[in-house]
C-alpha cells in the first residue's frame, strides 16, 4: 500500500498547490495550506511503516504546528478584515511597491 | 492483503481525492471547508488502515475538530459565508498557469517518490516493526517512548510554540483600542 499512499499524497499536495494558486480568500487560501500539511502527514505515515515509528512521532510535531500556525494566521486575518473590510487578496497589496 | 482491505483503501482514497476537488472549487467558504473536514475524515481512516491508530484519532480530534472550528468560526465571524460578494477564482490564465504547474509538481513528487523507494518495496505488504511486536504501551505508548524519551526537547520547544501562538494571536487579534 506504499505506492498507493504515496501517490494519494503527492495527488492531494498538488490540489493544495493549486488551490492556494487559483483562490483569492485568505481564508480559503489558508485551508488549501492546511491540505497540504495533510497531504506531508500521509506520506510520514505511509512511510513510518517501512523506517521506524519517528515517522508518526513528527506528525505529531506537524499537528502541533499547524494549529498554531492556523491561530496566528487567522488573527492576522481578522486584523486585515478589521482595517480594509476585506479578505480578498487582490486588495492586500501593501508590500507590492 | 484481503480484499476488504484493498477496496476499503481504495474507497478512502478516490473520496480523500473527490472530496479535495470539491473543496478547491466551492465559491462559499463554509462549504469548502465542509469538503475539506470530508477529506480530513478520509485520511484518518487512511491512518488507522495504515497502523497508526493513535495518529488517525487525533487527526479527527486536532484537524477536524479544533482547526476546522477556528476557520468555521473566523467564516462567521467576518460573515464571509456568501458566495456571490466574493468573486475569488482567479481569471483563465491564472487557472490554466496553475493546473501546467500542478501537473509538473505532481510528475516531479511522483518521480522523487518512485527514485527513493525501490519499486519491490512499493509493492510489497510491509510488515511495521510495532505490528511484528506488540509495543507494552498500546498503540499510545508507542508514540509516547520516543516522543518523551529522544523527542523530548522538540516536545517542550512546541510547548513553548503554542505559548506564543497564544500570545501573538491574542495581540493580533485584539485591535488597538486599547
Amino acid at each position: 500500500m506504499l505506492a498507493e499512499s504515496l501517490a494519494l499524497s503527492a495527488a492531494l499536495f498538488t490540489i493544495g498547490v493549486v488551490g492556494v494558486l487559483t483562490r483569492r480568500n485568505a481564508i480559503i487560501v489558508f485551508m488549501c495550506v492546511e491540505l497540504m500539511l495533510n497531504a506531508v502527514n500521509l506520506s510520514f505515515v505511509a512511510l513510518s511503516r517501512l523506517y521506524g515509528v519517528e515517522g508518526q512521532v513528527f506528525v505529531v510535531f506537524v499537528m502541533t504546528v499547524a494549529a498554531a500556525e492556523a491561530a496566528v494566521g487567522l488573527a492576522i486575518v481578522i486584523a486585515i478584515f478589521r482595517h480594509r473590510q476585506t479578505v480578498n487578496l487582490e486588495n492586500i497589496n501593501l508590500l507590492k511597491g | 492483503m484481503s480484499l476488504f482491505y484493498t477496496f476499503h483503501f481504495y474507497f478512502f482514497g478516490v473520496m480523500a481525492i473527490a472530496s479535495a476537488l470539491v473543496f478547491v472549487t466551492r465559491k462559499s467558504p463554509v462549504a469548502a471547508a465542509m469538503w475539506l473536514v470530508t477529506t480530513m475524515f478520509c485520511l484518518a481512516a487512511l491512518y488507522i488502515m495504515l497502523g497508526a491508530e493513535f495518529i488517525g484519532a487525533i487527526q479527527v480530534l486536532v484537524y477536524a475538530g479544533a482547526i476546522m472550528v477556528v476557520f468555521l468560526f473566523v467564516v462567521m465571524l467576518l460573515n464571509l459565508g456568501n458566495p456571490s460578494e466574493i468573486a475569488d477564482i482567479r481569471g483563465k490564465w491564472a487557472g490554466l498557469l496553475a493546473s501546467f504547474l500542478g501537473i509538473a509538481l505532481l510528475a516531479q513528487l511522483m518521480t522523487l517518490a518512485r527514485s527513493r523507494v525501490p519499486g519491490e518495496v512499493m509493492r510489497s505488504p510491509i510488515v511495521a516493526s510495532w505490528e511484528q511486536t506488540p509495543h507494552p504501551g498500546g498503540v499510545v505508548g508507542l508514540i509516547a517512548a520516543p516522543l518523551f524519551r529522544e523527542y523530548l526537547l522538540a516536545f517542550e520547544i512546541t510547548s513553548v510554540l503554542l505559548l506564543a501562538a497564544i500570545v501573538g494571536s491574542v495581540v493580533i487579534g485584539r485591535g488597538r483600542q486599547h
